[in-house]
């Protein structure tokens, strides 16, 4: 039961499983780069991202380079022990 | 529950972790053309070093060493440009056949990477060419590439690891041979550059 209670519904997506794969060995992601590692549409990273906001797994910077608004990603300690936890989780399911 | 969506999800994350991180389109094919060239380059240079040392006249040898200088230059400069033409090209469209971008942050960081200890090894053997302490250029060279290719491999495919550790060994080893620069030269740069070359391409370019 306590495996199952493990499993954190905030990751159950391919996208977000995605997004805090690539934020765990990452210093920061930008839009971009989710979009193009992930082959996800603009709404699709954007709904994502914001959900997992929400949770506090990441935080958003946003930025200029020159002219161009470019947005960063970052993943939370408090998101990267949840990550941790998720991906333990699944290991011992699996493992039965 | 169902266990195959967790297997999935875990090898989506493993899948994404390493994909974000490495840049796996090195293309192993390169790695055995260069050490192709740098073995036709040595063998080059090796036949112009031995018309010098045939030269019974010392002022005439030292004459004709002066005159094969620009030679022995452009034989390791066209060995360099082809070795890196060759792998931009490769490397290209092994991106483009596993659909990852050729020129995008992964790539960018393994070139940063390798190229420091590469940029720093190159000025450090000018000047010990500036300070005439021609004897340790070649075991430098060797050692500074080792040490970019180790460096490099945390961006890459792995086995640059191996092959940076064995060409410092290489360069370790050629500091008590002086004089046979060019021969662990050979070694290190050709027949090192094959070997990991072939086993990286039967690993990863063979689909």
């Amino acid at each position: 039961m306590s495996i199952i209670n493990n499993i954190n519904k905030a990751f159950d997506h391919r996208i977000r499983l995605g997004i805090m794969s690539i934020l765990m060995v990452n210093d920061f992601a930008d839009f971009n780069m989710l979009k193009e590692l992930l082959g996800a549409t603009d709404g699709n990273i954007a709904s994502h991202t914001k959900a997992l906001e929400k949770e506090d797994y990441i935080t958003v910077e946003k930025q200029f380079i020159g002219r161009k608004p470019n947005t960063r990603y970052i993943a939370t300690k408090l998101g990267k022990q949840a990550f941790k936890k998720h991906i333990d989780a699944l290991e011992k399911l699996i493992g039965k | 529950m169902d266990s195959k969506k967790y297997l999935d999800d875990i090898s989506e994350i493993k899948n994404m972790m390493r994909k974000s991180s490495r840049f796996m389109s090195l293309s192993g094919l390169s790695g055995i053309l260069a050490g192709v060239y740098a073995l036709i380059g040595a063998y080059l240079a090796h036949n112009i070093i031995s018309t010098i040392g045939k030269e019974p006249n010392e002022i005439r040898r030292f004459f004709t060493t002066l005159g094969q200088l620009d030679y022995l230059l452009i034989i390791a400069l066209s060995v360099m440009a082809l070795a890196l033409i060759t792998g931009t090209i490769l490397t290209y469209f092994k991106a483009k056949r596993s659909g990852e971008k050729m020129w995008d942050i992964s790539s960018k960081r393994l070139l940063l990477n390798f190229a420091l200890p590469l940029v720093v090894g190159g000025l450090f053997c000018l000047v010990l060419i500036q300070y005439e302490y021609i004897k340790i250029v070649a075991p430098a060279t060797l050692i500074f590439y080792g040490l970019a290719c180790v460096n490099a491999s945390k961006y890459t495919l792995g086995g640059v690891r191996y092959l940076g550790i064995t060409i410092i060994a290489i360069g370790l080893i050629s500091t008590q041979f002086i004089g046979y620069g060019l021969y662990f030269w050979a070694l290190g740069f050709g027949v090192c550059h094959i070997i990991y070359g072939s086993l990286m391409y039967f690993k990863h370019d063979r689909h």
